[in-house]
């Protein structure tokens, strides 16, 4: 790994003045970003290290019936803080790598890389969240720009992520086991007004809503809804682990059991 | 250079590092704390898991300069006050949690986390907590008969494999 200058700000401001240097970089958990640079496919000149920013820190529902995240708060965190309030969202966060990376990983570090098997990008787009940076309001619609491709600038900061809570959701994981990733994942939300479903660790085009799902269970929402659809292997991840074939077929099969395992 | 001043195993613990320095490479290189180990380097195996606030890191994927200011736990602090083997060290031992050795700094530590947060574990969710902490050697039946052990559990009946 090349060096780098480590400042800690304690407030977005000063983290966001600290970003405007040459190659400045944030660090939320390192989870991802650690290895990067180890293996020099990143070499910042400066960390700018976000976990000592309070107002980034920590779970809680607003007045608009919203889950609002902190882009500093961890895996573990969320787990815990989310569990009363969004039982769905806390699951996944639960069931990210395992208790260490928990410890470390931030839901902010998650979503700007966009890794194409994360598992926070299909509840961001699946709840239709927000992404509040230190400069502007992103809808997820529009975030999420292909494979760790996003809507954000250089040196841009999530400070919050904000996620309609849903009636009832669900997030199945078919594990990787040997990344801890998922292999395809998908997340249900129902809302009063519709049902919105994300897929992730399935499309080389990254996370997608699969919307024949949505329509179907728009009006009725039960497994055997979808029976009749099917997914395309067209543009599907292809490599050792699974055949397009095999993620298309995964991406019904998980959809029926979030369903019928929703709360 | 960034100086970075935390407790470890209790006892204050400062230095000057560069901003890269690993928080593993500070425990064994500054502090000679051998005891945490490196196995992958790259985030998958747990060898290197430490204890930051009380919390299972990896100490490999994490900067000394992040854990400025910390309490930090390693290996070394697990023993008892008189020198003598902690809880779940013990169990270990007794339960035959490990061969070569190499993994157990970190199934330990990890361990004593999982028993902190949730003191009487089903195997289940023993098997589940340490899926960080890859184990070459012993096949984990014996580690997670040691955590069993180590949570005050009747582990008579469990055959060893
Ligand atoms: C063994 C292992 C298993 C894992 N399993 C899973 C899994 O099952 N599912 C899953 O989803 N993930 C998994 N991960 C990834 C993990 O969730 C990471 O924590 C996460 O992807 C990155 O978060 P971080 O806070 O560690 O970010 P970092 O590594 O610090 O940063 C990642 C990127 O995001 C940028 N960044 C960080 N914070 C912000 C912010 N607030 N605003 C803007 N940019 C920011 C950084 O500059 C960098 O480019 C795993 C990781 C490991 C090591
Ligand atoms: S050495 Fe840190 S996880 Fe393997
Ligand atoms: S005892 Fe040898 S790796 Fe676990």
């Amino acid at each position: 790994m090349h060096n780098f200058d480590f400042v800690k700000p304690g407030t977005v401001a000063d983290a966001a003045a600290a970003l405007q240097g040459d190659e400045a970089q944030p660090l939320g958990g390192g989870q991802t970003l650690i290895p990067t640079m180890k293996q020099r496919l990143a070499a910042p000149e400066t960390l700018v290290s976000l976990i000592g920013i309070a107002e980034m820190q920590g779970v809680c529902k607003t007045d608009a019936g919203e889950l609002s995240i902190g882009g500093a708060t961890t895996h573990a965190t969320v787990e815990a803080e989310a569990a009363s309030l969004f039982p769905g969202l806390a699951g996944l966060a639960g069931r990210i790598g395992d208790p260490a990376v928990r410890n470390r990983g931030t839901i902010g570090g998650s979503l700007a890389n966009n890794d194409p098997a994360a598992c926070y990008p299909a509840a961001a787009l699946a709840t239709g969240a927000t992404i509040r940076t230190d400069k502007r309001e992103i809808a997820a619609d529009d975030y999420f720009q292909g494979m760790f491709t996003t809507a954000l600038d250089e040196g841009e900061i999530i400070v919050e992520v904000r996620m309609p809570i849903p009636e009832k959701s669900n997030y199945q994981k078919f594990l990787q086991p040997a990344s801890r990733f998922a292999l395809t994942g998908v997340f249900v939300a129902k809302y009063a007004d519709g049902v919105r479903v994300a897929v992730t660790g399935a499309s080389e085009e990254g996370v997608f809503r699969w919307t024949e799902a949505e329509q179907a269970l728009g009006s009725n929402f039960a497994a055997d809804a979808i029976s009749g659809l099917s997914v395309s292997a067209d543009g599907m991840i292809n490599d050792l682990h699974g055949t397009p074939e095999y993620r298309a077929h995964l991406v019904k099969v998980l959809t029926g059991r979030a369903v019928m395992a929703a709360a | 250079m960034v100086s970075v001043s935390m407790n470890v195993n209790g006892k204050p613990a400062s230095g000057e590092v560069e901003g890269r320095t690993l928080l593993s490479a500070f425990l064994r290189e500054n502090l000679k704390l051998t005891g945490t180990h490196i196995g992958c380097d790259t985030s998958q195996c747990g060898a290197c898991v430490v204890h930051v606030d009380g919390k299972a890191v990896k100490a490999c994927t994490m900067l000394a300069a992040e854990a400025d200011g910390s309490e930090v736990k390693t290996i070394e602090g697990m023993a008892n006050a008189d020198g003598s083997l902690g809880v779940v060290q013990q169990a270990f031992q007794d339960h035959h949690g490990l061969q070569c050795g190499f993994c157990t700094p970190g199934m330990v530590m990890s361990a004593a986390a999982l028993l902190s947060e949730n003191p009487n574990p089903s195997e289940a969710e023993i098997r589940e907590y340490l899926e960080g902490n890859l184990c070459r050697c012993t096949g984990y039946h014996n580690i997670v008969k040691a955590i069993m052990a180590a949570a005050g559990q009747d582990v008579s009946k469990i055959a060893a494999e």
